[in-house]
């Protein structure tokens, strides 16, 4: 650099330049530039050293991220089965496209062409195009799935047009009966932007896998998920997969086996019909639960996408609420259906079965007289059952004090949770002078004794409860429902009622179907098989309001009923409730023909499918044509659903609750009985706006 | 030399063509790698391009002087014209164009200015009268033979071509004996107005291609990309490389113009550091040997055209290898010898012909003083 400077200097003072001069500069300049390249090299140099020798780790790392593409593989959902080993839920080998939102350049018009190609329709596009603009970007969406071969060729072939569209093969979740046990198993869909900020577990986000979203789906959870497998591929940057490093099977998650007896099941939830309503059926030497339908119900197959919109808004409209499980979020007042319960209290409390009243189209307790549906002379205990007079159970019950009542209510499951691997069950109420002052701190008046002594007022109870205490008065043990086949055995504990109490109970049940009783077409069509049990009929509004056969839907009467069966040495128990089926006539029947069923499968089956004729199809049948008919008429102008799964069924909780609240309103007066409370409406049309 | 060997080829600069050859050879087994494994497309061509230029560079080589000096002014003014008919063509086409389609073959005619300007400007020193080198002539028609082409060439657009002719004219004018303050003003004016060029001259990508350097990693997916996936090729190959034909970052398509711009990267990924110095070696004693053929020049013409022809070359080597090391933008120079393509094998064997031709001037001419033009 020396030879650059002392230049200057030496010019401006200005001696000439000559050739020679020139080619000193020549070499002094020709040095410098070649010291500055060969700095560059050095340089160069250095920093490949640093490059392949310092960061070589790093930089190794990133190229094998590059070149390895790890896949997981969703693990096959464990199956769940009935009690005989038949699938209720398993899984289908399905061609299935999902979009990773984040990874879409034109999302709009991906989903058009992805919805073109696959002939989506007009409200599945919409639902899309919401749903891919609301998620967050690392949650994939899933576009259809049980796609035939021909569309999925189709899509596959324009995959390099299409970054962030994943078609693969894969295994769905299928539900061979469908709706007929969506209350009792639940569906599965895609994990939420909250279940994976909960759980970091990259399977979470893996296009095709599912999580348990509502029912036992949910609940065995853990269970039924399994271990994903793994595929390791070589993939170059356009994403083609070269070749298969290694591949790690998948380990399908276990299998949970129920107390469910599948076509039991399936075919009381059928049975229902048209109605709104819900059939526990117990088996009375284990408490295995048999059969919770609860009707009418959600597709649990047509939900593993998330709940289109379309459907949403069907479902909310149908005021038989289908997204409610009536077993064990219905709550209804019990009416009759208590009352064998409450005369074995009144046995307890030293009342002899032979101690008579006399009716008299009502009695008088207190200084007020308080009707009874009819006038029955001279009833004992067996009468009062088999038909069904108030009038003895305000005596007695006004006789011994509505605590002893309420505490064998409870004693025989009440007002009671069980331990069941359920989302959510209601208590109901078992109405008490302590709750009443508790609740609406106001005393206990005879009313509430006469109300409450005939199941009505406050008195809230589940199906799954009546079907328990139905058991329990059957086999005089405390059975504990119990819903998993897991090998424990259940030991229940002797009421220690007496024999011949419990025979006496027993007969008088029979009567009321076998007998001069309240459900004289219940009878069973077996000579050698006879079936036990009890009518009610729920009132929801008070009489001055509607005679609750005819008028609005929702002022009806609930009809109620609980059985057992065979008499004399009781293997199944259970209880039917009706919604507003107008009285205990629309739920006996069912009793009759689930029982039957039970005993003679194809005689049962005949009965149904000639029912099934009038009513337009299957339930899964009638389903699919009115989802047909409303996305005809309604199109794709719904209200959206909310966006978490979770809002939805805790929605439906709140209203569950309200919805029983309100009906413990009539309770606030003395609730005057129906003149036949046997009789029944007809069933609801799903959508009317006869309320 | 002893007298086995033929005098012709004994003659030959043979200190700078084994290293040649093997670099050429070199390149070749990484081309043929980087076609996946085959000869085609690359690798056969390059060796072909390569002994047709070395053809032509023998030819250049056996050019006499006077003959050079004779033709250097219109062998100017046709390329620029070349340019200028470039850019009406582009025009006229709409669009950017870069080549001249002559029928016979497809001519770049800004990849023939790097060394004509040289030899232009060699010539022009050459003539210039000793006393006059400070003053206003000697700096204001270089500038102009300079900067029309790099217009032009700027015009296309096409940044690395126009700097590359830029740096190799600067560079003659330095060694002509230009005043150094010239250069330093110069080197001012060019750092202010620096940011106005680069906001108003430069074409988006190219913007972000600069940006990208400062910032590799904010933009991974998009102008940083190459960048990124060349440094980790050079990086993942480590000292010893990760094995002929084993070079997953070019072989499955993450390394950008594996066969081009981006050769070192996949020459190191697959042959590592050792390879790397290997080729620094050999560019090293090609342009050491290109400055002693400089230095030993008889004259001031051939002493200023064989220094400017190792700065082309320079040019080509250090641009390349800084930017597939992330220290430079992309501007899309290959890299001399070992990329594919004809264009800069073109003006490389030109340099390296020129670079022979002086040699051997430098060989018949007698010794002593500087001779002749002065």
């Amino acid at each position: 650099m020396a030879g650059f400077f002392s230049r200057k200097a030496q010019k401006r003072r200005g001696p000439p330049m000559n050739a020679s001069k020139i080619k000193n500069m020549f070499d002094r300049r020709s040095v410098v530039i070649g010291s500055i390249q060969g700095g560059v090299g050095v340089l160069l140099a250095v920093r490949m050293g640093y490059l392949a020798i310092a960061e070589n780790e790093k930089y190794r790392l990133e190229s094998e991220s590059n070149r390895v593409n790890l896949t997981l593989i969703p693990p096959r959902r464990g199956w769940i089965l009935d009690r005989n080993g038949a699938p209720l839920a398993s899984n289908r080998a399905d061609f299935r496209v999902d979009v990773i939102p984040e990874r879409l350049s034109d999302p709009e018009a991906t989903i058009d062409e992805i919805g073109s190609l696959l002939a989506l329709e007009e409200d599945r596009i919409a639902d899309l195009k919401q749903e891919v603009t609301a998620a967050r970007g690392f949650a994939p969406v899933e576009v259809a799935s049980g796609l035939d071969y021909e569309q999925f060729a189709a899509l596959s072939v324009r995959l390099p047009d299409m970054q962030g569209v994943v078609p693969q093969r894969g295994f769905s979740r299928f539900y061979p009966t469908a709706s007929t046990v969506g209350h009792l198993i639940g569906y599965v869909g895609p994990a939420s932007a909250e279940e994976y900020e909960e759980d970091r577990s990259p399977i979470l986000i893996t296009p095709g896998y599912k999580i348990g979203k509502d029912g036992l789906e949910k609940q065995f959870e853990q269970d039924l998920r399994g271990t994903p497998g793994a595929r390791r591929v070589e993939v170059t940057a356009a994403g083609r997969i070269i070749r298969d490093l290694e591949t790690r099977d998948d380990i399908q998650g276990d299998p949970v086996k129920l107390t469910i007896d599948g076509p039991l099941q399936d075919y009381a939830a059928r049975r229902i019909g048209l109605e709104s309503g819900s059939v526990v059926v117990m088996d009375c030497e284990t408490g295995d639960l048999l059969c919770m339908a609860s009707m009418p119900s959600f597709d649990p197959n047509s939900f593993s996408a998330g709940i289109g919109s379309l459907e949403y808004s069907m479902l909310r409209e149908d005021r038989r609420v289908p997204l409610r499980n009536k077993v064990l979020q219905g709550l209804y007042p019990p009416g009759s259906t208590v009352k064998p319960m409450h005369c074995m209290a009144f046995l307890k409390a030293g009342i002899k079965p032979t101690e008579s009243i006399v009716c008299g189209g009502g009695r008088r307790i207190g200084n007020r007289f308080f009707n009874c549906w009819s006038n029955h002379g001279v009833v004992d205990m067996g009468k009062a059952i088999y038909q069904s007079c108030d009038s003895y159970f305000y005596h007695f019950a006004q006789q011994i004090g509505f605590d002893k009542v309420a505490a064998m209510a409870s004693d025989l499951g009440l007002g009671k949770q069980y331990p069941l691997p359920v989302q959510s069950q209601f208590y109901g109420t078992v109405p008490t002078p302590d709750w009443k002052q508790k609740k609406f701190d106001r005393a206990w008046a005879p009313f509430d004794t006469v109300n409450a002594s005939i199941g009505q007022g406050y008195y809230l109870t589940s199906p799954l409860q009546l079907a328990v205490m139905s058991a329990r008065l059957a086999t005089g043990k405390r059975l504990n429902p119990r819903l998993v086949l897991d090998g424990s055995t259940n030991d229940p504990v002797s009421y220690n009622f007496q024999d011949d109490e419990i025979a006496y109970i027993r007969q008088a049940m029979s009567d009321v179907v076998n007998g001069p009783g309240t459900a004289g077409r219940g009878r069973l069509p077996f000579p050698d098989i006879k079936m036990a049990g009890k009518t009610g009929t729920a009132q929801v509004v008070s009489l001055s309001v509607s005679d609750g056969r005819s008028g609005p839907w929702k002022y009806r009467d609930h009809g109620l009923f609980t059985f057992f069966a065979p008499l004399e040495n009781p293997r199944y128990a259970g209880a039917v409730v009706i919604e507003h089926g107008g009285g205990s006539g629309a739920a006996y029947p069912i009793a009759r023909d689930v029982m039957t069923f039970m005993f003679d499968p194809a005689k049962g089956l005949e009965k149904l499918q000639a029912l099934e004729k009038q009513w337009g199809g299957t339930a899964q049948q009638r389903l699919e044509k009115r989802y047909a008919a409303y996305a005809a008429e309604r199109g794709a102008a719904v209200t959206l659903p909310p966006r978490r799964d979770e809002d939805i069924f805790d929605q439906v909780e709140a209203e569950a609750r309200l919805a029983a609240e309100q009906v413990q309103e009539v309770g606030e007066d003395f609730v005057a009985p129906r003149p036949n409370p046997v009789a029944s409406g007809t069933p609801p049309s799903a959508t009317g706006t006869a309320e | 030399m002893n007298g086995i060997i033929p005098a012709p080829i004994a003659r030959q600069p043979w200190r700078m063509l084994i290293p040649l050859f093997m670099l050429v050879a070199f390149g070749a087994a990484v081309l043929y790698s980087a076609a996946g494994g085959s000869m085609d497309p690359y690798a056969s061509s390059h060796l072909v391009r390569f002994s047709v230029f070395l053809l032509m560079a023998s030819i250049i080589a056996s050019l006499p002087r006077e003959l050079v000096k004779f033709f250097t002014y219109p062998a100017y003014i046709t390329v620029l014209l070349l340019l200028i008919a470039v850019e009406i063509i582009g025009q006229v086409g709409g669009g950017s164009q870069r080549w001249l389609d002559l029928g016979f073959m497809v001519l770049q005619p800004s990849e023939l200015m790097k060394p004509v300007v040289v030899v232009t400007l060699a010539f022009f020193y050459s003539t210039l009268p000793v006393g006059l080198i400070a003053s206003w002539r000697a700096l204001i028609i270089p500038g102009a033979m300079i900067g029309l082409p790099v217009a032009f060439v700027l015009l296309q657009p096409d940044l690395g071509t126009s700097l590359a002719i830029a740096f190799g004219g600067g560079v003659v004018m330095l060694l002509a004996g230009l005043p150094v303050k010239w250069f330093v003003g110069g080197g001012a004016v060019a750092a202010a107005a620096a940011p106005l060029l680069f906001y108003f001259g430069l074409q988006d990508y190219q913007q972000r291609r600069v940006l990208t350097m400062f910032d590799p990693e904010a933009d991974p997916l998009g102008a940083s990309y190459h960048i990124i996936q060349s440094k980790i090729a050079i990086g993942s190959g480590g000292i010893f490389g990760k094995g002929f034909n084993n070079g997953s970052q070019s072989h499955l398509q993450y390394l950008p113009e594996p066969h081009t711009d981006f050769v070192f990267a996949t020459m190191a990924e697959e042959w590592g550091l050792i390879g790397g110095l290997f080729v620094l070696a050999v560019f090293s004693i090609i342009l050491r040997w290109g400055w002693d053929v400089a230095r030993a020049a008889q004259d001031r013409f051939s002493q200023l055209l064989a220094a400017g022809m190792v700065a082309t070359i320079f040019f080509y080597i250090a641009v390349n290898l800084l930017m597939v090391m992330g220290f430079a933008p992309v501007v899309g120079i290959p890299l001399p010898f070992m990329s594919h393509g004809g264009s800069s094998m073109l003006t490389n064997m030109i340099c390296i012909g020129a670079l022979m031709m002086v040699n051997s001037w430098n060989r018949k001419a007698p010794r002593g003083g500087l001779s002749g033009t002065l």
